[in-house]
């Protein structure tokens, strides 16, 4: 624990992207070299990555801590967490500093004592941690109560733990980025075994075990139609597809199980129990890349609800029979990334789809749809099919090179454009932004934080020292449910408050569309946006895969040359 | 009646007709310390102690001030007024105030904890006591300054090591000083800031023992990257930093505890070290006074003067223009 609280001081304490790395990679090569210490370092990885812990200890018990260790009237307490503005940290600073204080390894906690203290009723465990915390140094509180309540944030990107595990090793990034998927599942134990198969030398296994593929991202296709010949050649070098506004996620079978992961690495299939019909009629050793919809019978792009139907389907904690009538899902399949246990991924696109036509087509599966292929003759052509893309409930389309292999995260644009997946939107006004500060609003939202300011990305997700840069300020598009969630998180995650202001810990995307972009000398990042409304909250994206301020710039409209 | 009671003017005692610490022009000022929340300009007359009058001189220029030592009875209207050590800066001092038999006592600004920079900080008893409360938060508990200062040693040399000069920022009158007596000078250079340096030398010239501090100007680049800078914290950001090649940045205060703080001012570290009571010192304080009234100001008044009457004592608060002056610049 004293290891783990330590980096925690220092990525707390550091103020740039470079720093952190370095603080972790200071911390891992010395685990790394003690394999005694893996155990250890399993569960910092996992921490870190963004693993996430049911809150093992309610807050009613740490209150309780406070006011009878420190003797302070309940009022004082409570004044010095609006101070403070987080539970854990109020409780380490209140709490009367240890006698002898013992030095429990992580492990320890998180396999044993705090599973443990879950099971015990409210006096055992009350009486249990007392008993913890009572010989526990003071630098391990703050981490400690991070821990137990759940809240262990520190600003530190997924990006940046594989980064500093792949400098610590010296394996390549991707492949230390493989490895870690499904690695911080919900709910999950990891072991000193799991962090050596994080660290193993190289080897050309396939992706082990359930754990599905690193999702090649698309970029944002805007350009005039008449400037596409010259930039990705004649449409004949591309597959196109619809978009639809779904769930992105991989279905896999291995080892007679099947696994739905979406792109925020959380396994979704309890979710999506009309599933598991698709995933019995498919071969073992297949994954498969789609999206999933809410669609009713049909096939091709018949029948396709709006994302507000599957957002519907989302918001319930039970699904019923009834429900999964009214609403049944399907998946899209648009690629086939494994086949009898065999990694494709380097295949062309277009071997990729042959192949998945004909496993879907001998699947069979009422819930299983081929993603129908587009086709014109020339860019115009496909322009006019493009238009008609919000008549089948799409937002466009997608472009994939005939050629490309399946590629990794979200590849840089540059020479390799053709290897590229294009996201041809019909109204390309619309980012993926960062909610970043927070405001209460005014009248009948008094007192919700209702005003939100957002950013995107300084550079992308491998550039070191990348910041948050805001650009636009929203505060319309958010039903009230979706409001009274969002200032919930708001509230727990705020990092300062200033005046009616707050700022918070970025971890809440939301799709920003607006009317207009242009250059502006007044704004930090460089554009002003007219009209920037939230299109939807995008639960399933990660911060740090927000869109970036090239993302944005993409957008201004092509300036005659000076 | 109190003794002391509060004005627009300031903290005033009617029977002696003077004013503690005011923050308009009045005819008779008693200053407990140089900190410009507490010595303000345009005075007739000042009375402080006599280390704290060359800081007031320099600050507030040619005013007509009077210096007495600590425990010296100045005596006027059957009033009498000494100060005595508040171990916060330099001649800082607590106003007690003695008058047909009542003691009041008026505390400045005042830390517990004995530094070596200035007198240690002495409990006085008497009837009514109007204290501090900056720290005013059971969240406020001090390490004890060796475990700071080895802190800043570690992270100093660990700067050295790396090539980077280490830029403290401290409050120029008395933060500075307190830091240059707890590093190691065998690190590298000390440097300071130009609004700390006038303040080193009247610390010298009360005798106070310094490390040697130097101006960066004409420094070789290798010594600049060896050493400890010491700058108010106005200077952050500022031109005056360019000429280090390569530097990290600590803040040096009690604001520091609360890591919200600390990533506020977006600094690389921040260093815990306070030159107020912490929220057992201001209780213990308190306690030794033996005062049955007590009037809390500055800071978190209202929170410790609550918390005090629910133990028992008359207390209340005073409502007072000073500044939070650990937080902002000089
Ligand atoms: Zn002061
Ligand atoms: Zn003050």
């Amino acid at each position: 624990m004293r290891a783990f609280a330590a980096l925690y001081r220092d990525l707390d304490a550091a103020t740039s992207t470079r720093h952190k790395t370095e603080a972790l990679k200071a911390y891992l090569k010395p685990a790394l070299a003690e394999p005694a210490r893996w155990a250890g370092a399993a569960w910092v990885v996992y921490l870190l990555a963004g693993g996430k812990r049911k809150q093992m200890i309610p807050t009613r018990l740490l209150r309780r801590l406070a006011l009878e260790t420190t003797g302070l009237p309940e009022w004082l307490v409570e004044e010095s967490y609006q101070n403070v503005g987080d539970l854990a940290e109020t409780l380490a600073l209140l709490l009367p500093p240890a006698g002898a204080a013992e030095n429990v390894a992580l492990e320890t906690w998180m396999d044993e004592r705090l599973p443990a203290l879950r099971a015990l009723d409210e006096e055992a465990r009350y009486a249990t941690l007392s008993g913890y915390v009572a010989t526990m140094a003071q630098e391990d509180r703050l981490v400690f109560f991070k821990l137990t309540t759940g809240a262990l944030r520190v600003g530190v990107a997924r990006g940046q733990v594989v980064q500093a595990l792949a400098e610590a090793t010296g394996l390549d990034a991707p492949i230390i980025a493989e490895r870690l998927m499904g690695y911080t599942q919900a709910g999950r134990s990891v072991t000193a075994e799991d962090f050596g198969a994080l660290v193993a030398p190289q080897t050309a296994t396939p992706a082990a075990g359930g754990r599905p593929y690193p999702f090649f991202l698309a970029h944002q296709l805007v350009a005039p139609v008449e400037d596409l010949a010259a930039k990705l050649g004649p449409p004949q070098g591309w597959i196109a597809e619809w978009k639809f506004d779904g769930i992105r996620a991989q279905l896999l079978t291995r080892g007679g199980q099947w696994r739905l992961w979406s792109r925020g690495e959380e396994l979704i299939a309890e979710a999506f129990p009309d599933l598991a019909s698709v995933a019995k009629a498919l071969p073992d050793g297949t994954a498969l890349d789609g999206e999933i919809v809410v669609a009713r019978e049909g096939a091709g792009v018949a029948g396709i609800e709006p994302f507000a139907k599957l957002q519907q389907r989302l918001n319930r904690k039970a699904i019923t029979d009834r429900f999964l009538a009214e609403l049944p899902v399907a998946f899209i399949a648009y690629d086939l990334l494994e086949e009898n246990g065999a990694d494709l991924r380097a295949l062309p696109q277009i071997e990729r789809r042959s192949r998945l036509e004909r496993i879907v087509a001998r699947a069979r599966a009422r819930a299983l749809r081929l993603s129908p292929r587009v086709e014109a003759a020339d860019w115009p052509g496909l322009a006019a099919t493009r238009a008609e893309a919000r008549a089948i409930g799409a937002e466009g389309l997608m472009l994939k090179g005939r050629e490309a292999p399946y590629g990794a995260g979200r590849k840089r644009s540059g020479p390799g454009e053709r290897d590229l997946w294009w996201k041809w939107k019909l109204d390309p006004m619309a980012v993926d932004a960062v909610l970043i500060y927070a405001q209460r609003g005014h009248g009948r939202r008094a007192s919700v934080y209702s005003d939100y300011t957002f950013a995107v990305w300084s550079g992308p997700q491998d550039e070191a020292g990348r910041v948050l840069v805001p650009f636009a300020k929203a505060y319309s598009g958010l039903t009230d449910a979706e409001m009274a969630e969002v200032d919930a998180i708001i509230r727990r995650t705020t990092v300062e408050s200033f005046g009616p202001v707050r700022s918070v810990t970025p971890t809440l995307v939301f799709e920003l569309g607006f009317e207009g972009i242009a250059l502006s000398k007044r704004h930090k990042s460089g554009v002003a946006t007219r009209f920037p409304r939230m299109l939807r909250w995008r639960r399933d994206k990660p911060a740090a895969e927000a869109d970036t301020l090239a993302d944005l710039q993409a957008l201004l409209p092509v300036s005659p040359a000076v | 009646m109190n003794l002391i009671a509060a004005r627009p003017e300031g903290l005033y005692c009617e029977a002696g007709d003077f004013y503690i610490d005011p923050w308009r022009p009045v005819d008779r000022a008693v200053i407990t310390h140089g900190h410009a929340d507490h010595a303000r300009y345009g005075s007739k007359t000042y009375l402080c102690h006599a280390d704290s009058a060359p800081i007031l001189r320099r600050r507030l220029g040619d005013i007509d001030v009077r210096g007495v030592a600590y425990g010296e009875i100045v005596e006027r209207d059957g009033v009498r007024v000494s100060l005595h050590p508040a171990g916060h800066i330099l001649g800082s001092a607590q106003v007690r105030v003695e008058h047909k038999g009542e003691v009041w006592v008026a505390s400045g600004d005042y830390n517990i904890e004995p530094d070596g920079t200035c007198a240690a900080f002495e409990p006085v008893r008497c009837h009514g006591f109007i204290t501090e409360s900056t720290f005013g938060l059971p969240i406020y508990r001090w390490r004890p300054q060796a475990e700071v200062a080895a802190e800043i040693n570690a992270w100093w040399r660990a700067n050295a090591e790396a090539g980077r000069a280490s830029v403290i920022y401290a409050y120029s009158l008395g933060k500075a000083q307190r830091v240059l007596a707890l590093v190691d000078p065998a690190i590298g250079p000390l440097v300071a800031h130009g609004a700390v340096e006038p303040m080193n030398a009247i610390y010298r010239s009360r005798g106070v023992a310094l490390p040697a501090t130097i101006s960066p100007e004409g420094m070789e680049k290798a010594a600049l990257r060896r050493a400890l800078v010491l700058a108010p914290p106005s200077a952050a950001g500022s031109p005056w930093l360019r000429r280090f090649p390569d530097y990290a940045d600590a803040f040096a205060s009690g604001w520091m505890q609360v890591r919200g703080q600390r990533r506020r001012r977006g600094i690389d570290r921040g260093f815990v070290l306070s030159d107020h009571a912490d929220w057992q010192g201001l209780l213990s304080a308190i306690s030794a006074t033996g005062a049955s009234r007590v009037l809390a100001t500055h800071g978190s008044a209202a929170t410790l003067a609550r918390y005090l009457g629910e133990r028992g004592l008359d207390a209340g608060i005073v409502q007072a223009e000073y500044g939070e002056e650990e937080g902002e610049a000089a």
